[in-house]
């Protein structure tokens, strides 16, 4: 669903990375554009990709939480099945995410030990509540819209794995995004209460939606390397205007207004003002203090302390037909 | 889930085209990992036949060795159709 280095600015894993290149690779950059798994490359370009994809992966696998708290309160059992499948989907693109990282000489269980400890983060916006059905239809509309604008350079990522894996999940990210702005459109056309409700989802989710694409391009510190490594082909405040400019005219199809009265037109620039956004909130919901950190973390560590006994079972079952085709042979 | 290997996934789009890499999954079996394979990779029609491949049974030529590995292909222009003087007027050939 979202894929950005998040980070607080604190983060830096990436700094001094240029000065470490193996030979070869800022050639290979330069001409092939395109880094694969067996290529050497610089440590920190593997650390900040493997970094980056990690919490890609997630972010995935967070964000399935949001969204399914609603699968079984969904109004018609044709948004139930959509909703579904659309769970699955984020689940598929934890998984081409967690072996698109793993080519980086990682692996999954460790990867997700380190989500489970704190040690690596996903996407802040999940950690906002879904407090109406409407909130399906801002999740699609906005946060899978910015998830998009996000999304689509990385499928020119240097680094191929990533890129593919990129690739497979835009071309699922545009059912999601449609499927949320028709909830909202129909919420909007219908009784005085669903076009409350619909408006009160965009009211909620505009500013979370418009931090996902991080802290602004004079306070993000790994920006700039990861552009020079191709793993970034935007910088977040470009890809956030592009966001904005692509959602006012969709917002006034819906018929709803979007939380900020500076927003027009600007002949000058060819862009859309917007307010300044207060990026205090943002630091605060990566640090861990957002309204739903806390119950994301304890449902996913849940799940997967409570799962332990499947986990083994299935290895052990592995482990017994394995004998006996040996036994056989 | 460290102890699940990792299996890389081929998927052919349809009949007479071939297996093509699309990615690869953690299974505890050959089964799993198909199942898993068929709801990760084909939930949009993209295949009809899928193989898994433990990933510990490939091995993969090193970009290290790339110039002298694959160099042999260019110099021996003799291999390519075009190599070939053909007489005015013959056809068919």
């Amino acid at each position: 669903m979202y894929g950005n280095d998040f980070g607080t600015p604190s983060d830096d894993p990436g700094r001094g990375a240029a000065t470490d290149a193996p030979e070869g690779f800022d050639e290979l950059l330069a001409t092939e554009g395109r880094v694969e798994p067996r290529d050497a490359m610089p440590e920190a370009y593997r650390k900040t990709l493997i970094r980056q994809i990690a919490q890609h992966a997630h972010s995935e696998i967070i964000g399935m939480q949001p969204e399914g708290n609603w699968i079984s309160r969904a109004p018609s059992l044709r948004r139930k099945a959509i909703l579904m499948a659309k769970v699955q989907d984020e689940a598929g693109h934890g998984l081409y995410l967690y072996a698109a990282a793993e080519t980086l000489g990682v692996d999954r269980a460790d990867l997700l030990d380190q989500l489970h400890d704190g040690r690596q983060k996903y996407s802040s916006i999940f950690n906002y509540p879904t407090l109406t059905w409407a909130d399906m239809g801002a999740i699609g509309w906005l946060v899978d819209g910015a998830a998009i604008v996000n999304q689509v350079p990385l499928c020119r990522c240097s680094y191929g794995p990533y890129a593919r894996a990129m690739v497979r999940v835009c071309k699922e990210e545009s059912f999601h995004q449609r499927q949320g702005f028709e909830i909202l459109h129909t919420l909007s056309n219908g009784t005085e209460a669903q076009k409350a409700m619909a408006q009160d989802a965009v009211d909620r989710y505009w500013l979370p939606s418009l931090m996902m694409f991080g802290p602004p391009d004079d306070d993000s510190p790994n920006s700039a390397q990861s552009m020079a490594w191709g793993i970034k082909r935007f910088s977040n405040d470009d890809l956030r205007q592009r966001f904005v400019d692509m959602t006012v005219p969709q917002a006034e199809v819906l018929g709803l207004s979007l939380p900020d009265d500076a927003i027009a037109w600007n002949d000058e620039t060819g862009h859309y003002d917007f307010s300044p956004i207060d990026f205090t909130e943002l630091f605060e919901v990566i640090k861990g203090n957002g309204p739903c950190n806390q119950q994301r973390m304890a449902h996913r560590t849940g799940a997967h302390n409570d799962g332990a006994w499947a986990r083994e079972a299935a290895s052990a079952y592995a482990a017994k037909q394995a004998a006996r085709l040996v036994a056989v042979a | 889930m460290s102890d699940w290997p990792l299996w890389e996934v081929f998927v052919r789009a349809r009949r007479g085209v071939s297996h093509v890499h699309v990615g690869s999954l953690h299974a505890p079996d050959a089964e799993m990992a198909l199942r898993n394979a068929r709801d990760l990779y084909t939930r949009r029609q993209e295949g009809v036949s899928v193989w898994v491949v433990p990933a510990s049974a490939i091995s993969a030529s090193s970009p290290d060795e790339r110039d002298s590995f694959f160099d042999p292909a260019a110099d021996k222009v003799y291999r390519h159709p075009t190599f070939y003087d053909v007489p005015e007027g013959v056809e068919h050939l």
